[in-house]
């Protein structure tokens, strides 16, 4: 209960260095970043410009960081923040930004407004002024281990059932193993196939593997409201339990923002380098197929399309590797108009997902991916994200549009060869 | 029957013919000064018609702080011209350098015509007058200012010629020790025609008489006071050496390919495209060549302060003082200042980051 | 003061101010940029941070995808137009050239007075565009302050006036030409105190895009 305006202004504080002082020393105000931006273009509102959505962060480099803002600070001639702005902005920041990075790449002074945005919510979240979902989401993460609420015995029990009904194995605690498997609660609760997919296509490729019962949750809702010292407890918790079993490689699963957290935040957040590798499962199976370890059978003829999930993508750097597998297995695989790293966010990520109040621009986001279907008729289309899968699923069903959406890690296991 | 043709009486018509130059010669001058003035044909009777029946009107010429450039000028010239003939249409009553009395005598003259032609004669001034001291400068024991308030009493009009009379001059220049202004700062209630350029072309003295004796009346001035017919376009607009500027050609040095090509002289510091004067056209010696013909940039002597502006060989788009000296002072300044508000920045951070109280999820709301 | 004072005032004393507050002005705003520094990056890089800064500084130069550049067409095209003008009239003119040899020491052929004009002329065009751009797109309205308007106006009066006292128009030639000297002065005065920086800075915002996307593995 000690959430204050003095922590915001301390966070934001924190978080102003040249990188953030350059941007906002170039910013020209050409809205470019706008047209770029799937919250403004599907709903027209000049005030989710990007941009704008960092203003407590732009007031705080001014008049703390730069001379002129300084001196113009102590002629009270300075845009102060204070409360009233923290709370204004919170619907900016958290509804309307789904952290996707396509303003980032835009902007023609080269602003990195996404990071920027990452780092405002540092001030809102300290001030008190993070949404009721993603604070719910935050407390379950840190005091049960799972956004969900999901517990151990949860898990436990989806492995019991995959252990009955493949006769595979899923290993728990292996000491030694050369990869630790992270989870998402969605895929937990709610596509427990790709715990299946996964005991499939590495007892093929002979990789040892394992999950920690002590640290399995992938997802991080520290990244997502923007608080660095929950984000870290929470990395720390996957760091020690890697640690613990010695393993080689860490593996982020299809979730989106858990990559980000795991692969690229991570060592920042808790301040020094892992001395393991973090792999997104894409990454790992991508190496499978170049050393010849995943052998596949049979086509999928059906007219499919990939969504880069843009934590993965664009904000990842896993392009290419999905690409190399779809094609192992596809026969009519076509790209939609815009994809890779410029690819358009489905309106679900950072956050948005788990704000209630937020549901309706989430679905008028989706508009954007919905006309980039439209323009090419498919009949199935792969990604790598449950969050973006849900938000498929949900939309999918509003616009009514019939076309399955489905996990690329499932695809591959599918179409595994069987050497009986 | 003779008329007593002394020269008080004759008429500039009665005068001319007396020295043997013939009526075709005349109108010759007629048209040339009507063209020079831009003038319609139509108006070349009517030139010479007045000037035939001029009445020599009497000038007094005071010359103050200056360096007779302006009457050599006016009076050098190869052979007889008809310019230096028009001299003889005036009764120049008093002439430091050309009249043939000195002394008191000189005086003496001044104050007769003075008198005498009280509110009709021509005051020609040449020369600046100081301030600073009135004693600096004097004739006869009469200071520059008293002479020349004194003497404007009477005067129709007053021409300044010279950019000294005209402007203040280089008497005026920095460090200015006497004070020098020009006749304009003095006397306010008299017709003024600023007759610039140090020194003026003669050709434009005698077109400003000339529309004078003609019309007896000023001739449309610019808002230096100059007549707008030969001071109302720039050296830059006029000069032949033009096509070369808008093409970018420019003599380097003064002995350089361009500078033997002829080439535009701006960067060699050309003030033409702020000068206003008749150079470029009427040019000088009888229209033999100007200075930059001559392959030397204009110096801008017809216009006001030409002597502080920035430097002869400056070209105009240059700053006139030593920019880049202040320019690396300023940087090193700055580079210090820089260093130490960065320190005081990093010292915010510093303490912003260790004041950090771990945020937990009791801290997410107030 | 009379024209010819007031000329060689904005040569003399006018420039000496407009550069010092200009050249300080700026290196410490690059100064206490830089200087607040970046923490190093701890996770495993995918790319080189350099090569990747490196790469974006250069490539956000050039015009964006065919789908962005559709998105945000006049953008664009505008900011092209005028940049490119400014570029040509500033630095490609012979007497603006002369005044540069004789700051830093050096100079560069000119492009013909007549091409330059052109140029200007063109540029004009788009900056009045862009006001109007600026006063009627609604993201615009939102975004924009008194600064993007002030800066606006300084960045056309030395076009404008430098067009009038080329072309003798607007009174007094030699008045025209010192008014252009003064717009210059103003726009240098203000320069480091504005969105003008980003002259300087986006080198920096673009390198440190690049390579941020470039530790990752994806050219930005």
């Amino acid at each position: 209960m000690s959430a204050s305006l003095e922590k915001g202004i301390q966070a934001l504080k924190e978080q102003v260095d040249s990188s953030v002082a350059s941007f906002f020393s170039s910013c020209v105000h050409c809205g470019m970043c706008a047209d770029a931006c799937v919250f403004y273009t599907e709903t027209g509102k000049p005030e989710l410009t990007p941009i704008t959505k960092t203003e407590p962060l732009r007031r705080i480099w001014f008049s703390e960081y730069t001379l002129i803002g300084r001196l113009m600070k102590t002629l009270g001639l300075a845009k102060r923040v204070d409360d009233q702005l923290l709370s204004d902005w919170e619907t900016l920041v958290y509804d309307s930004c789904s952290m996707c990075g396509r303003c980032s790449m835009v902007c023609p002074v080269g602003n990195d407004i996404t990071e920027m945005i990452r780092r405002t919510r540092e001030g809102i979240a300290a001030a008190g002024h993070a949404p009721e979902g993603l604070i719910g989401a935050t407390q379950r993460s840190v005091t049960i281990g799972s956004p969900m609420g999901v517990r151990l015995p949860a898990l436990q029990a989806q492995i019991k059932h995959i252990e009955k009904d493949t006769g595979m194995s899923v290993p728990l605690d292996v000491e030694g193993a050369e990869y630790m498997l992270l989870l998402s609660s969605m895929e937990i609760m709610n596509f427990p196939e790709f715990i299946e997919a996964i005991a499939k296509i590495f007892d093929k490729a002979g990789a040892t593997w394992t999950i920690s019962s002590e640290a399995f949750e992938a997802t991080n809702a520290g990244i997502q409201i923007g608080v660095s010292d929950i984000a870290a407890t929470l990395v720390q918790r996957v760091v020690d339990a890697a640690e613990k079993l010695k393993v080689k490689t860490v593996i982020s699963p299809e979730c989106g923002h858990a990559y980000m957290a795991i692969r690229w935040e991570g060592p920042n957040l808790i301040g020094k380098p892992y001395n393991f590798k973090v792999r997104h499962i894409l990454e790992v199976l991508d190496d499978f197929r170049e050393q010849g370890r995943l052998t596949l059978t049979g086509k999928e003829s059906q007219r499919l399309t990939y969504h880069d999930p843009c934590q993965i993508a664009r904000r990842g750097g896993v392009i290419d590797e999905p690409r190399n597998l779809i094609n192992m297995f596809a026969e009519n695989f076509v790209e939609m108009p815009e994809n890779g790293k410029m690819n358009w966010c489905c309106g679900a990520g950072g956050g948005v997902a788990s704000i209630e109040r937020a549901e309706d621009l989430k679905l008028a986001a989706f508009k954007h991916k919905k006309s980039q279907l439209d323009a090419i008729h498919v009949e199935a289309i792969v990604s790598a994200c449950s969050t973006c899968r849900m938000q498929f699923e949900e939309s999918l069903e509003e616009y009514h549009m019939d076309i399955p959406i489905i996990s690329l890690t499932e695809t591959i296991a599918e179409h595994i060869a069987e050497d009986k | 029957m003779t008329k007593d043709l002394s020269r008080q009486d004759r008429t500039l018509g009665e005068a001319l013919r007396g020295q043997g130059i013939s009526r075709r010669s005349f109108l010759k001058f007629c048209a040339a000064t009507a063209s020079m003035m831009a003038l319609p044909p139509a108006m070349i009777p009517t030139i010479a018609q007045a000037l035939e029946k001029a009445k020599k009107p009497s000038v007094i010429w005071l010359s103050f702080q200056e360096c007779t450039g302006c009457t050599e000028s006016l009076t050098r010239a190869q052979a007889a011209t008809i310019e230096n003939l028009i001299f003889d249409a005036i009764s120049l009553d008093y002439h430091h350098t050309l009249q043939a009395a000195s002394g008191h005598a000189a005086e003496a003259a001044r104050e007769a015509a003075m008198k005498e032609h009280d509110g009709q004669y021509l005051l020609v001034v040449d020369g600046s007058i100081p301030l600073g001291n009135p004693g600096y400068s004097t004739i006869a024991g009469i200071s520059n200012v008293d002479m020349l308030t004194d003497t404007a009493k009477g005067a129709a009009a007053i021409i300044s010629v010279g950019s000294c009379a005209a402007f203040g001059g280089i008497a005026n220049a920095k460090p200015d020790p006497t004070g020098a202004v020009a006749v304009s700062a003095i006397i306010k209630d008299k017709p003024i025609i600023n007759v610039p350029g140090c020194p003026p072309i003669p050709g434009v003295l005698t077109g400003v008489l000339t529309h004078f004796l003609t019309f007896g009346a000023i001739p449309e001035l610019d808002h230096l006071g100059r007549p707008v017919a030969f001071f109302g376009q720039s050296i830059h607009d006029r000069c032949y050496r033009r096509p070369f500027y808008d093409r970018g050609l420019f003599a380097e040095t003064f002995d350089d390919e361009g500078a033997r090509q002829g080439w535009c002289l701006f960067k060699l510091g050309c003030k033409g495209p702020s000068t206003y004067n008749a150079c470029a056209t009427m040019k000088w010696n009888g229209g033999v060549s100007f200075p930059i013909e001559a392959g030397h940039p204009c110096i801008g002597c017809s216009e006001p302060h030409f002597w502080d502006g920035g430097g002869f060989y400056k070209a105009l788009s240059m700053p006139t003082g030593n920019v880049s000296e202040n320019a690396v002072y300023a940087a090193a300044g700055a580079a210090v200042g820089a260093v130490a508000v960065s320190a005081l920045n990093r010292a915010k951070k510093k303490k912003a980051t260790e004041a950090h109280e771990e945020v937990t999820v009791d801290d997410l709301t107030k | 003061m009379n024209e010819i004072e007031f000329l060689s005032w904005v040569r003399g004393p006018g420039f000496q101010i407009a550069t010092v507050i200009f050249v300080a002005g700026i290196i410490i705003r690059l100064g206490e940029t830089l200087l607040l520094g970046r923490k190093a990056n701890l996770a495993e890089a995918k790319g080189s941070e350099m090569s990747s800064g490196l790469r974006t500084v250069a490539a956000r130069m050039l015009p964006p995808d065919r789908e962005t550049f559709k998105r945000s067409t006049f953008t664009i095209v505008a900011g092209y137009i005028f940049h490119i003008g400014l570029f040509v009239t500033i630095f490609l003119y012979a007497p603006h050239i002369l005044l540069i040899k004789d700051v830093i020491g050096f100079g560069w052929p000119a492009l013909p007075s007549q091409i330059v004009d052109a140029f200007t002329v063109v540029s004009l065009i788009a900056l009045l565009a862009i006001l109007l751009h600026r006063l009627t797109d609604k993201v615009l309205r939102h975004l924009s302050g008194p600064e993007d308007y002030i800066v606006w106006f300084v960045t056309i009066a030395p076009l404008l006036t430098g067009y009038l006292a080329f072309h003798r128009l607007g009174g007094s030639p030699v008045m025209m030409l010192a008014i252009h000297i003064l717009s210059v002065e103003l726009l240098m005065v203000l320069f480091p105190f504005t969105k003008l920086m980003h002259t300087f800075t986006l080198f920096l915002a673009r390198w440190y895009n690049g390579a941020i996307s470039g530790y990752r593995g994806v050219e930005s």
